[in-house]
């Protein structure tokens, strides 16, 4: 019997300087170990099961996109805080800067999902839209 | 501020005294070093009125044992504190223990405990069938009983602050200075001149009669662990002790007033004042006595451990006397087991002693024994329900949900004095249930935060720097 | 105050919305009890991605996921829920939603007449033709575990914790130690992480985390955050507010050993370790529970063992999607709203005894832990899906479901593990005896 899988996981992602690098894929349960042998833009991936983990492993490596979720406050609402995200997946290195910016941010209810809270969040060209719907405090009994 | 008597403690010796001496047209203070009543030994304890078979014939535990079981039923009704005298059961198991349970029938006699009487397993198993069957015999003592030690202890303090107590919490005794006809104490950042003085300090009594010069006695924590389980998991209906053994001294399985079952104490003498915690090896020792007295305890309901520290003497025995430095200072100390039982004869002979001692009693007019509780609408017939809420909306909000409290009655802790989740919790069970406030602790909080005006991040679990929250996000 | 409804759904997280709709389809009028103040349940303070893909096909935070489902009740005249106008003319109403919230459900009977308490309405006691429970499920707490040590503030459950900082704006620590790596334990540390607070770890008891790649990779790995497997915590620290932990590496039987004790400074404990199905009405009914799901006994309708008594949702058994949830739900929407439109028939009719006709035991064995449903009735649909979870990981499996001795289904994964719900859809027609639900590691 096998219960070693996380065991696995422990192996720390290693940046190595021959350009190879390991992952744990995320596209299932398995969690394969992939590894990135990099080169340009079309780097070898090997160790996955499937091409899904293939398409993952070469997005990870040469551009890891995430998506971020917090919330703002907000001004006159029914509840102190409304719920935000990216409306798609901003560049990794991009999460503090767009954290910072969503912490010091303010709507003003009423507020409906999918508003918009910010144009373009942290210089990544992606809008930061409302996930919660707030009609406000005088909306409330 | 002067008084005639400043007690020294805020637990159930303290609090008894305190509701005992308003009794009389006095003026007497009391000074708590934490920031609510019932903060020590008082919250964390078997819960258990003694029949009082268990004291050395002669010791003033045996005589306070047996008078305080007397007197409570009348106490408890009269401060509306639950109280049931459901009997308790001393469990031998073999012919070698059930000789222990004849020594201590003949004890409890010695001592003037009532009704007593040695069973068999079967009249045993009658009077709880959950008991194992591997008992061979048992002592019966239906004088038993349980209560909830710090809803007694918060009754009787409302009840002498309604008769005209004036308490101080965050108020640690500090120095005591002689001063001609009395005293002059430090606590906390307060100065307090008192005629007489009542040393109910608990685990820290000696401590206390030391800033007096009087080193006559040691007191030393002894702590005791216990677990809790879930309502109804067990359904225990009797005080189950064991015989004393080499198995463990006194830990006893029981229900609360409140139907949870508990297993507890160990007992194990430590030497920091302030260590409540838990346990592994403690935790271990009661799952495996737990399980022998009762098999079938499923430990798995366990709702949460915790541990008290009981005031152990260095004589043996309650220290009820003036101290050899003054007369006018009273010890009320190395209150250990049966400490809670004899609490109400405790706070007489104290009152008996200081009136020996010169302190002139004379009745209070005013003087109403009595104390209501808070309503629990867990409690309510659906008519009552229905009053309430008419009444007070709140009544309809419930906030604890696994013990069905209400907002109405956590604002009526806070207005009664509660500042804290635990002294939400002593007070009203929001938070005591098996979430243990994962889901009402913050709702709690707002409410605290609302009726006193307190900012949410300025609430405490147990007052000091036990904040609950570092700040907010946004 | 008395009233009257064809279903009544206990709970407005995403099953009892589920539910409520789904028996409003079916033509029932549909009363729904939420304690909170608000519809949505968890998912309303699971504001991060990945709800959704199976259902809606899309990926969607906890909030949007909700207001989907409250959109349908609405749809379906359900107000958000303060007022509790009366309700139509009893049984011939349109099919309604109605949404009573900051409502406690006190009890229920066996009769299915649930009490409840507000305080506009006061106490009130709804005859319910179907009940939908639809309670969720709390987080085993320290006390529970036993972790020894002293009791400070600074001890949370991870939902407690998330509550404060997604819902409330507060944050309940500044240096944390997170126990258990389930998906909760794993989102805390990076929503800990992005307002502010230091994650010293995580700590798995198990050799395994029972959270999503996803969330090992996206919320532990990319902030450095150290994840330690086979490492609990044996004590804590601190006599006001937490002021450490003492974590131990466990052996192969999960008991700590003594000499690998390490102490780590801290503030707060988050505590991720496992949920509990709330099924205190349920046992107040007197319904059967099975011991391993914490949950009611149920048949593939998702009736308990009480006539007319449904559950779905994590009060019925802890799931990893609430895409699961939704459909789980709907089935006992769907079936709560038959039963009551069809109860008077049946009880003059063939009476209870038709629940008790033609009921086919589901056991698991081998690595399997569980089966929902626990019971066949007489299924009226061809297929019935068995939801179940292993307890422990195989890699890979082998998955064989016998009925009387006989194969029914069988299937091979690559993996199985603890922390995902598996299921398998078998042929009614096949049914004929006994099922068993079998899982063993299969050849490499």
């Amino acid at each position: 019997m096998e219960t070693r899988t996380g065991m696995e996981m422990k192996t720390e992602i290693k940046t190595s300087p021959d350009r190879k690098r390991e992952f744990v894929c995320i596209v299932c349960p398995v969690g394969c170990s992939l590894i990135i042998d990099g080169e340009g833009e079309s780097p070898r991936v090997s160790g996955n099961q499937c091409k899904r983990g293939e398409v993952y492993g070469k997005q990870e490596y040469l551009r890891p996109m995430r998506m971020v979720t917090s919330s703002v406050a907000v001004d006159g609402g029914a509840q102190p805080l409304c719920s935000v995200k990216t409306e798609r997946e901003i560049d990794k290195a991009k999460i503090f800067e767009a954290i910072e910016a969503i912490r010091s941010m303010r709507v003003r209810a009423p507020v409906e999902i999918g508003q918009t809270i910010a144009q373009d969040i942290a210089g990544t060209g992606v809008r930061l839209i409302a996930t919660t719907a707030d009609a406000g405090r005088s909306h409330t009994a | 501020m002067e008084c005639d008597v400043l007690i020294i403690g805020g637990g159930v010796i303290g609090c008894a005294i305190a509701r005992e001496l308003t009794r009389y047209n006095l003026s007497i203070a009391m000074a708590e070093a934490k920031d609510d009543v019932s903060a020590g030994a008082s919250r964390a304890n078997s819960a258990i009125v003694h029949a009082g078979y268990d004291a050395k014939p002669g010791s003033a535990m045996a005589r306070l044992n047996v008078l305080g079981n007397d007197m409570y039923q009348n106490m408890c009704e009269e401060l509306s504190v639950p109280f049931e005298r459901i009997g308790s059961l001393v469990l031998a198991f073999g012919r070698e223990e059930e000789k222990e349970l004849e020594r201590l029938l003949e004890q409890g006699v010695q001592n003037g405990v009532k009704n007593m009487e040695l069973i068999s397993l079967r009249r045993a198993l009658e009077l709880e069938p959950q008991l194992s069957r591997e008992a061979t015999g048992a002592l019966w003592a239906p004088s038993a009983g349980i209560t909830s030690p710090y809803q007694l202890t918060i009754a009787l303090y409302e009840n002498a602050r309604a008769n005209g107590l004036n308490a101080y919490f965050n108020a640690p005794v500090t120095s005591i200075a002689f001063e001609s006809g009395g005293f002059s104490a430090m606590a906390g950042n307060n100065v307090i001149r008192a005629s007489y003085i009542v040393n109910a300090a608990g685990i820290y009594a000696d401590d206390i009669a030391r800033l007096i010069g009087d080193d006559s006695f040691t007191i030393s924590p002894r702590k005791g662990e216990y677990i809790l389980m879930d309502h109804e998991t067990a359904d225990i209906r009797r005080v189950l002790f064991r015989v004393p053994s080499e198995f463990g001294k006194g830990v006893l399985v029981a229900p609360t007033v409140d139907r949870n079952a508990f297993v507890g104490p160990t007992a194990k003498d430590i030497l920091d004042k302030d260590d409540t915690s838990t346990t592994y090896d403690g935790m271990r020792e009661l799952r495996e006595l737990g399980s022998r007295v009762v098999p079938s305890l499923d430990f798995r309901a366990q709702i949460t451990a915790f541990s008290g520290l009981r005031a152990i003497s260095s004589t043996g025995d309650f220290i009820l006397r003036e101290s050899g430095r003054s007369n006018r200072f009273i010890h009320a100390a190395g209150i250990s087991s049966p400490g809670l039982t004899a609490a109400p004869a405790i706070a007489k002979e104290i009152a008996a002693l200081l009136n020996e001692r010169g302190l002139p009693i004379e009745p209070n007019a005013k003087f109403n024994p009595r104390r209501a509780a808070i309503e629990r609408f867990a409690d309510m017939t659906p008519q009552r329900r229905a009053a309430a809420i008419k009444e007070n909306p709140q009544y309809g909000h419930v906030i604890c949900r696994c013990e069905t409290v209400t907002e109405a009655e956590i604002a009526q802790a806070v207005h009664r004095g509660a500042r804290t989740l635990d002294g939400v919790k002593r007070r009203v069970r929001a938070g005591m249930g098996r979430c243990q406030g994962g889901f009402c602790a913050p709702r709690v909080m707002e409410i605290i935060a609302r009726e006193t005006g307190m900012p949410m991040e300025t609430i405490t679990k147990n007052g000091g720097a036990s904040r609950l929250l570092i700040g907010k996000t946004r | 105050m008395e009233r009257k409804a064809d279903v009544v759904v206990i709970g407005a997280g995403p099953a009892g919305l589920a539910a409520g709709v789904a028996a409003a389809d079916q033509g029932a009028s549909v009363l729904i009890l939420e304690r909170d103040e608000r519809a949505g349940g968890i998912l309303r303070q699971c504001i991060h991605n990945g709800f959704g893909l199976h259902y809606f096909g899309e990926e969607l935070t906890g909030p949007e996921y909700a207001a989907r489902f409250i959109e349908q009740a609405e749809k379906r005249g359900a107000g958000m829920g303060r007022s509790s106008a009366s309700f139509g003319a009893a049984g011939q109403s349109p099919a309604t939603i109605e949404i009573l919230s900051d409502t406690m459900a006190l009890s229920l009977s066996p009769e299915r007449i649930v009490t409840a308490v507000n305080g506009r309405d006061g106490e009130i006691t709804v005859r319910a033709g179907a009940v939908v429970l639809a309670m969720g499920c709390r987080e085993r707490t320290r006390g529970a575990l036993g972790i020894a040590g002293t009791r400070p503030a600074g001890i949370y459950t991870a939902g407690a914790a998330q509550r404060l900082v997604n819902l409330e704006g507060y944050l309940p620590g500044r240096e944390l130690v997170i126990l258990g790596s389930g998906d909760i334990g794993l989102i805390m540390a990076r929503r800990m992480t992005w307002e502010g607070a230091s994650v010293k770890m995580v700590c798995e008891l198990m050799p395994y985390s029972s959270g999503l790649n996803r969330n090992i990779v996206q919320c532990v790995r990319d902030y450095d955050i150290p994840l330690y497997f086979s490492t609990t915590v044996t004590r804590v620290h601190g006599r006001e507010r937490v002021e450490g932990v003492t974590i131990a590496d466990v052996d192969e039987n999960r008991r700590p050993i003594p000499e690998t004790e390490r102490f780590v400074s801290c503030d707060t404990l988050l505590l991720s370790v496992g949920l509990l199905p709330e099924n205190e009405l349920t046992r107040g009914a007197g319904a059967e529970i099975d011991p391993v799901t914490g949950g009611a006994v149920v048949d593939e309708r998702r009736q308990t063992s009480l006539p007319g008594v449904f559950a779905c949702g994590n009060a019925l058994q802890v799931h990893d999607l609430v895409d699961h949830v939704s459909r789980e739900a709907e089935t006992a929407g769907r079936y709560a709203a038959e039963f009551a439109a069809s109860k008077t028939l049946l009880q003059s009719s063939r009476g209870a005894d038709r629940l008790n006709m033609g009921k086919t035991r589901v056991i698991g064995s081998g690595g399997t832990r569980y089966v929902v449903p626990q019971i066949i009735s007489e299924s009226p649909s061809e297929t019935v899906d068995l939801f179940f979870r292993v307890g422990e990981v195989f890699k890979p499996a082998r998955l064989t479901v016998t009925s009387g001795g006989n194969i029914i289904a069988s299937r091979r994964k690559r993996v199985m593990t603890p922390g995902e719900m598996e299921n398998i859809t078998i042929r009614t027609d096949q049914i004929n005896g006994e099922i068993n639900v079998h899982t063993q590691a299969d050849a490499q």
